[in-house]
């Protein structure tokens, strides 16, 4: 006969599973608070892991202070603080834009932070008006090009992109990205919309493959030939040319890194920063956490780790941003970027700029 | 059978209401507790349109509508063809190679679409090593010669299709396992070819099966984020995402995700709708080993390669590319806390995946057992978050949580005096939580079937002897449908594995997995580096497919015992 068993009794089974489930879960239940203890402060960081963790374990060798971080994408991060309000073990929020900081600082989840070590450390243009959040490290976005294909002289401005001599050579990613919507943003800020949105289109049409994948790959893909000049962030750039792998700073070799509108307003320019939450259980270690980050010694460190330029004057760059030399920034202050946000991922939108 | 004592002993008729009250109510309060985190999405619906969702109407919302729907029909082809097919050869046929293949085309499996999607860019872009080696040797540049573009829609229905067709060959080969081998010889006996006993018998009947592991290769598809982003492919997945998070509208994200939701009911509904009465539990009980088909010469070769060829392009050739990043990048990427990310996502799938199937096994039986309108469409509904984008879910289960842990606080500070803090979106409850809103429909579709499968008579004989609804569930079903229970769980294991956006929002502080890591490394633009995060869930999610694998190859009535 077939039906003959030879396992635990189905019951007795069942039940084990179900005792063992509640066991599992009502440890759960118990291991779950969050640590609101002294010495201690809580990060949601939209910088990845990688590139703030360094910084945050110097930071606990110096003060004692231990750093308990959660990682994710800015508007999650946002979205968490929002949800969890009054009780919110958040200290203070790091995202790698300011776009994004302006919108935590409007839903309401940052609070003012005076602090005379931060305004000698952080220029103005750099950190929000009203002292919520500030910024830590720069990046540009720039246009890498071939030189065996590009005349460095046809290379003048953003403006100058939606040129028809670009026609199937640019390369860019999506307007989904903050970058992205930021550049778009500085663009309305300096022209307007409607000039704006005729720059849009003027881009879109230039661009030799749809918007895919990420600053880096656009760097490639003029190194391979795909397009001809590519708009990136500069630490990407960096990246590459300081990788261990050998293609990557190859890619490096065989493009060149040109800083537009250095004649007018200036390189576009974004930071990465923080502020502190609103509900903050610790504000007294976050506050010391940002001043920390606004350092001499923890901004060399930003350089270092990510080929950023420090927001503090007289931080010397990485050796391989160093090499590109100064340039004009865009002295638009960042809290605009912001403001304008929507209005420049609607207008992407609309000039087909997937 | 005839050792267990079975004494009749009339039950307390209260209890027995108690017990009826349960198994009507249950079902109906777990399928809702599941739902409620979509409901409380789709709520925003009711909040007037703004002026977003006219400018969404102007410009995006005609290309998410068509990316989607020709992203569901390619891959919903694809894995019916490569999933169902596959599981007929190795269920039915014998060639060279089967043995292996029977349970290697489950690996597909433990690769996340990320993964996979991210590796066949690095390999096939433009800038990748395939076409520059084309460049190299034949001296071609950009616009001399044609090559499929990967980062397409075309791209993205291909690595999903490689990923999710086994599914389809899962449900579909326990199904092809289980059935009776006397519809098989009617069919012969009435003239039937091998392919038309395919077509014409097995297929049909296999259909339950075949609508199960399809619909989850669907829902798959629809809600994944990672790869029509990285492809640059607008689908209402990345709408809804650039909506709300991006522009900052949840009630036009909402109305976006209700737009698809509304089309994976209509799904649904034609469905069953076109199934209607039929039924599909066997007539008999009779078992005997299933005859096969003995392939030779270029059919064995061909059935061969067809196998082959979903292994190595799903598994193989994406498991190699991420083996060769992992050896560049070993050193700088695996240290002691890379064990802690394999450590942790073991741990939270099979938490997981111990309660999904504890929950989906008492709700499939409950509604088996009260047949009424109510309980399927608390099933369908506690089904519909394996649809939504985890990220979309995340929210959706943040909210009340974080609402519920605030009312807690504030009872707890007035009446003791102290505050309890976050007790439930501070830890990893939450987070358990919301993997089984997003993949009950994985363990319901896989006991679904199993429960389908087995004939009401069987229920009906064991009541007739006494037994109350809980001992025919542990007494009959569960011994009976055990490989759809494992499936199930194991099912659920390997997509928790996998889970990338709800993880990223809900984890606590300092806890990370291996899809966390490798996410932000890939989506850092170090491909490379994220690698050997991506390996490590593939390798762990291979144990699980195998022991799923041999399970069901044992699992067919008859055969554990010798009986033939």
């Amino acid at each position: 006969m077939p039906v003959t068993s030879n396992y635990t009794h189905p019951i007795r089974m069942g039940r084990q599973l179900i005792a063992g489930a509640l066991v599992v879960l009502v440890g759960l239940f118990s291991a779950g608070s969050a640590a609101i203890a002294d010495g201690e402060v809580n990060v949601y960081s939209a910088r990845k892991e990688a590139l703030i963790k360094p910084l945050l374990d110097r930071f606990t060798e110096e003060t004692g202070i231990a750093v308990k971080l959660v990682t994710g994408s800015p508007h999650q991060l946002v979205e968490r603080m929002a949800a969890e309000g009054r009780n919110s073990p958040a200290d203070v929020l790091i995202t790698a834009d300011a776009g994004n900081l302006a919108h935590a600082k409007a839903a309401g989840l940052l609070q003012v932070s005076e602090s005379p070590v931060l305004e000698e450390a952080v220029p103005e243009r750099f950190r929000d008006p009203d002292k919520m959040w500030w910024g830590l490290s720069l990046r540009a976005r720039v246009v890498v090009y071939a030189p065996d294909r590009v005349e460095a002289s046809d290379l003048t401005t953003y403006e100058g992109l939606a040129d028809p001599i670009w026609s199937d050579r640019l390369l860019v990613r999506s307007s989904s990205n903050v970058y992205n919507q930021s550049l778009i943003a500085s663009m309305i800020s300096a022209h307007g919309e409607q000039e704006t949105e005729n720059w849009a289109r003027g881009v879109v049409s230039n661009m030799a493959r749809d918007p895919k994948g990420g600053d880096t790959d656009q760097i490639r893909a003029v190194a391979a030939g795909e397009g001809d000049i590519a708009i990136v962030n500069t630490y990407y750039y960096g990246r590459l040319a300081a990788s261990t792998k050998s293609e990557d700073r190859e890619v490096v070799e065989q493009t060149r890194l040109f800083f537009p509108n250095q004649d007018d307003r200036g390189t576009h320019v974004n930071v990465s920063g923080a502020g502190i939450a609103v509900h903050a259980p610790n504000p007294d270690n976050a506050m010391k956490l940002l001043e920390y980050l606004a350092s001499p010694a923890a901004q060399a460190l930003f350089a270092e780790l990510n080929h950023e330029i420090p927001v503090r004057n007289g931080v010397a760059a990485s050796e391989i941003v160093g090499a590109w030399g100064a340039f004009k920034q865009d002295e638009l202050p960042l809290s605009k970027l912001g403001d304008l946000n929507r209005a420049a991922i609607e207008l992407a939108d609309r000039a087909g700029w997937r | 059978m005839a050792s267990a004592e079975v004494v009749w002993k009339a039950p307390s008729v209260r209890r027995a209401r108690a017990k009826s009250f349960v198994w009507s109510a249950g079902p109906i309060l777990a399928a809702g507790l599941v739902a409620f985190p979509v409901l409380v999405v789709l709520a925003n619906v009711f909040v007037p349109a703004t002026d977003v969702w006219s400018h969404l109407a102007n410009t995006v919302l005609w290309r998410y509508i068509g990316n989607t729907v020709w992203l569901v029909l390619g891959v919903g082809l694809g894995t019916l063809i490569i999933g169902s097919g596959t599981a007929w050869l190795c269920s039915m046929c014998r060639f060279p190679g089967r043995s292996v293949f029977e349970w290697a085309l489950l690996l597909p499996l433990a690769v996340p679409t990320y993964a996979i999607a991210f590796t066949y860019a690095g390999m096939f872009e433009f800038a990748g090593p395939v076409q520059s080696a084309l460049r190299d040797w034949f001296g071609w540049g950009r616009r001399d010669y044609w090559f499929p573009e990967v980062r397409s829609l075309g791209g993205a229905i291909t690595v999903m299709t490689l990923v999710l067709y086994p599914y389809v060959y899962l449900l579909a080969r326990a199904a092809f396992l289980n059935q009776s081998v006397c519809a098989l010889e009617i069919g012969r006996t009435l003239g039937r070819n091998p392919w038309q006993s395919f077509l014409g018998i097995a297929l049909p009947l296999a259909r339950p099966a075949l609508v199960g592991g399809v619909s989850l290769a669907l829902m798959e598809a629809l809600s994944d984020f990672g790869t029509v982003q990285y492809y640059g492919v607008d689908t209402f997945t990345t709408g809804i995402y650039r909506t709300w998070f991006a522009l900052g509208d949840p009630s036009a994200a909402a109305q976006l995700a209700a737009t698809m939701l509304v089309f994976v009911a209509a799904l649904i509904l034609t469905e069953q709708w076109s199934r209607r009465r039929a039924r599909y539990h066997h007539t008999t009980n009779r078992f005997r080993p299933l005859p096969t088909y003995d392939l030779r010469g270029w059919r064995a070769a061909l059935a061969c390669a067809a196998c082959a060829g979903a292994l190595g392009l799903g598994f193989l050739l994406p498991a190699v590319q991420l083996a060769v990043w992992t050896i560049e990048t070993w050193q700088q990427t695996i240290d002691l806390r890379f064990l802690g990310l394999a450590w942790n996502s073991f741990r939270l799938a099979a938490m997981t995946a111990v309660v999904a199937v504890i929950v989906t096994l008492l709700v499939c039986y409950a509604v088996r057992l009260r047949t009424n309108a109510t309980g399927r469409v608390a099933k369908r509904v506690a089904g519909l978050g394996y649809a939504v984008p985890g990220s979309v879910i995340a929210v959706g289960v943040l909210l009340p949580f974080a609402w519920l842990d605030t009312a807690i606080d504030d009872f707890a500070r007035a009446v003791f005096g102290v505050s309890t803090g976050l007790l439930l979106t501070g830890g990893l409850a939450a987070l358990i939580f919301a993997y089984l809103v997003r993949f009950l429909a994985v363990s319901l579709n896989a006991v679904d079937s199993a429960m389908a499968k087995v004939t009401p008579n069987m229920d009906g004989a064991a009541r007739t002897l006494g037994a109350g609804p809980d001992a025919v569930l542990w007494r009959v079903h569960v011994p009976i449908i055990r490989a759809g229970l494992l499936t199930a769980g194991l099912l659920v294991f390997v997509d928790v594995m996998k889970e990338l956006p709800a993880t990223l929002i809900m984890r606590p502080f300092d806890f990370n997995t291996l899809a966390v890591r490798a996410y932000e490394l890939a989506s850092d633009e170090l491909l490379a580096e994220s690698a050997s995060a991506a390996l490590a869930i593939v390798v762990v999610g291979i144990v699980p497919v195998i022991i799923l694998s041999r399970a069901i190859t044992r699992a067919r009535p008859g055969e554990a015992a010798g009986s033939s």
